[in-house]
């Protein structure tokens, strides 16, 4: 290998990296705030490209009827539970998300003809329509289990997993797509080619990056988030709701999902099931950050998405053998290191 | 206790954990501006009474006045905002987090009412109280001493501009001189028409400071009855105001 093909295959990891690192995020996040493992964020990269995917080739997204579903059935519960409690009028928010919104992304993705669109709008409005199946996904999954113990929530977890790529094959179908690159251009750094999508995810990942630190370390609902990760009790009784915060660590972690789909859909051809594989490699980078430590699970990450790229260099046959075997030795490190990450406070 | 609107009003209240019931109709009335101190030998229920008028703990049965308003059924973050705030006897603070964040989030539950241009003159005012604070004000929450948390918590509190201050233990584990800062910004307190409902080991501190009492045995009322008439109460002091109770 010169040096040609290692800063090649860097930049490749890098890229990976990069996408991996803000799927770690997400997870560290979600398992802060609601001790769910959130094994179904790779669904929500998969939802995400293909969303994008089915605007270019002029379709209408199956993610559509997925989230007017799911609005309608997050619907019935509140509107169930409102009855329950004789409280009808605290509905009227919740509708105006689960039925009204969705209508009317509906109502935009169909008669709007987004494929005449300028990329800029085709993203968005694949965030738009994926992004609330977040909060969705917590509302119907989650919610009800708010006490339960990891292990139930994980387990809870794989299945909506399942799910969620059952639902993803149905509404997209078995074929992969692969959208255009977000910029035709590609430059040389020295005697090395980058193109322009790879610049694309790097600025997009540290931009991402650099606006979840602000929320969390500058505003006051981020704060409160954190508060709620840190100690629900205490949150509860400052009024900061663990409800909400569920959500709003779900809505984030769709939002992360969905835009690291469309990133790296122009890199990868993504099928309905893509993302599983590609949110276990930011699981990796999670776990070496133990679930709790931001820095850490995205440096991990970053070196999972290095890793892999020269391993398929070297033995393309064991790529995904050597990366998961990379938590083994991680593993052991941090069982020797600390005694147990879950339950306690 | 007549004269006196009440704030707080719980009637017939069952509460406990899973099957397991710890408080038995409980009856229970916090008259506006006033200190109603509630004392009990350990494990009465206590703290479960406190946590079961949140909402921290389920409520089985019984009802619940708030200004007037029956809150029985509403959400804790409802409460808060209401100004109903309880500093637990646990703290609950945010570890990792600093004094300064840790203050701030005491009003989270007024963020959609302007709370971001008080909370500058709020943390100054709690700073008034607690200069230690302000010396530490950078300084994550759990390295704090455990005296300083205990201002940390109450500090926090009235960051949430309380109208019924519920305070489990306020004094637990700190030095007499402190205790005594507690008790004199709990007077001040009232003194600017908080009321106080104030769960106290220190049962002869706690009298002294109170308007109105009552004992919790084995999570039933066993008695009730303004401060001083309890304070003279000789079963009171065989039970609570002898050389155990007191300092
Ligand atoms: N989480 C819990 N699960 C089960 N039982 C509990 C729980 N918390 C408290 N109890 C029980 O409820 C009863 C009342 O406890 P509580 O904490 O209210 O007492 P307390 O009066 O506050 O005591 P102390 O003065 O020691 O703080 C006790 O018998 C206790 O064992
Ligand atoms: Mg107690």
């Amino acid at each position: 290998m010169d040096l040609q093909v290692a800063l090649l295959l860097g930049q490749d990891g890098l890229t990976n990296g990069a996408i991996y690192a803000l799927l770690a995020l997400a997870l560290v996040l979600v398992f802060a705030v609601t001790r769910v493992v959130f094994i179904p964020q790779g669904e929500f990269v998969a939802f995400g490209a293909l969303t994008l995917a089915s605007f270019q080739a002029d379709k209408t997204p199956g993610t559509l009827w997925l989230l007017l579903a799911a609005g309608g059935l997050v619907s019935l519960f509140e509107v169930g539970a409102a009855l329950r409690r004789r409280k009808l009028g605290l509905v009227a928010p919740t509708l105006l998300w689960n039925l009204a919104y969705p209508a009317l992304a509906a109502a935009i993705a169909v008669l709007g003809h987004p494929v005449a669109w300028p990329l800029a709008f085709q993203v968005l409005l694949s965030l738009a329509l994926v992004v609330p199946l977040g909060p969705m996904v917590y509302r119907l999954a989650f919610q009800p289990l708010a006490e339960a113990s990891v292990l139930v929530l994980l387990i809870v977890a794989v299945a909506v997993h399942l799910v969620l790529v059952g639902l993803g094959l149905l509404i997209f179908g078995a074929e992969g797509s692969r959208t255009p690159p977000f910029s035709e251009a590609s430059f040389e750094i020295g005697s090395i080619a980058v193109n322009g999508q790879t610049v694309w995810v790097l600025v997009a990942s540290l931009v991402l990056v650099g606006s979840l630190f602000v929320f969390f370390d500058r505003t006051l609902r981020g704060k409160a988030l954190r508060a709620t990760a840190l100690n629900r009790t205490g949150a509860r009784l400052m009024g900061i709701s663990t409800v909400k915060a569920g959500k709003q660590a779900f809505m984030l972690a769709a939002l992360i999902g969905a835009f690291s789909g469309v990133l790296i859909a122009p890199i990868t051809t993504i099928y309905y099931d893509s993302g599983f594989l590609i949110g276990l490699k930011g699981f990796v980078g999670a776990i070496v950050g133990g679930l709790t430590s931001y820095p850490i699970a995205a440096a991990g990450a970053v070196l999972v998405g290095l890793l892999e790229s020269y391993s398929s260099f070297w033995a393309s046959a064991f790529k995904e053998v050597i990366v998961f075997t990379l938590i083994i030795p991680v593993l052991l490190w941090r069982s020797l290191k600390s005694q147990d990450i879950d339950e306690h406070q | 206790m007549s004269g006196v609107a009440p704030v707080l009003e719980v009637r017939d209240l069952c509460a406990g954990y899973g099957r397991v019931e710890a408080l038995h109709h409980v009856d229970l009335v916090v008259g506006s501006g006033q200190i109603v101190t509630v004392i009990g030998a350990n494990g009465a229920g206590k703290t479960t009474l406190l946590s079961a008028i949140m909402g921290l703990v389920g409520r089985s049965r019984g009802s619940m006045f708030y200004e007037g308003v029956d809150e029985s059924e509403s959400e804790l973050e409802k409460l808060v905002a209401l100004g109903m705030i309880l500093v637990p006897e646990k703290r609950e603070l945010f570890g990792a987090m600093s004094v300064a964040d840790n203050l701030l989030l005491g009003g989270y539950a007024r963020h959609c009412q302007g709370y971001r241009d008080e909370a500058k003159s709020l943390v100054d005012e709690v700073f008034g109280i607690f200069p230690r604070l302000r010396e530490r004000r950078l300084q994550a929450s759990a390295t704090l001493s455990g005296g300083e948390r205990q201002m940390l918590a109450l500090g926090r509190a009235l960051m949430g501009k309380p109208k019924l201050l519920m305070l489990d233990e306020p004094s637990l584990g700190l030095a007499p001189l402190i205790v005594r800062e507690i008790f004199l910004i709990i007077e001040k307190l009232r003194q600017k028409g908080v009321s106080i409902l104030l769960v106290e080991q220190n049962a002869r501190a706690a009298l002294q400071l109170a308007d109105y009492a009552y004992v919790l045995e084995t999570g039933e009322v066993a008695m009730e009855g303004s401060a001083c008439e309890l304070a003279a109460d000789p079963k009171m002091i065989a039970s609570y105001l002898g050389l155990a109770g007191g300092q």
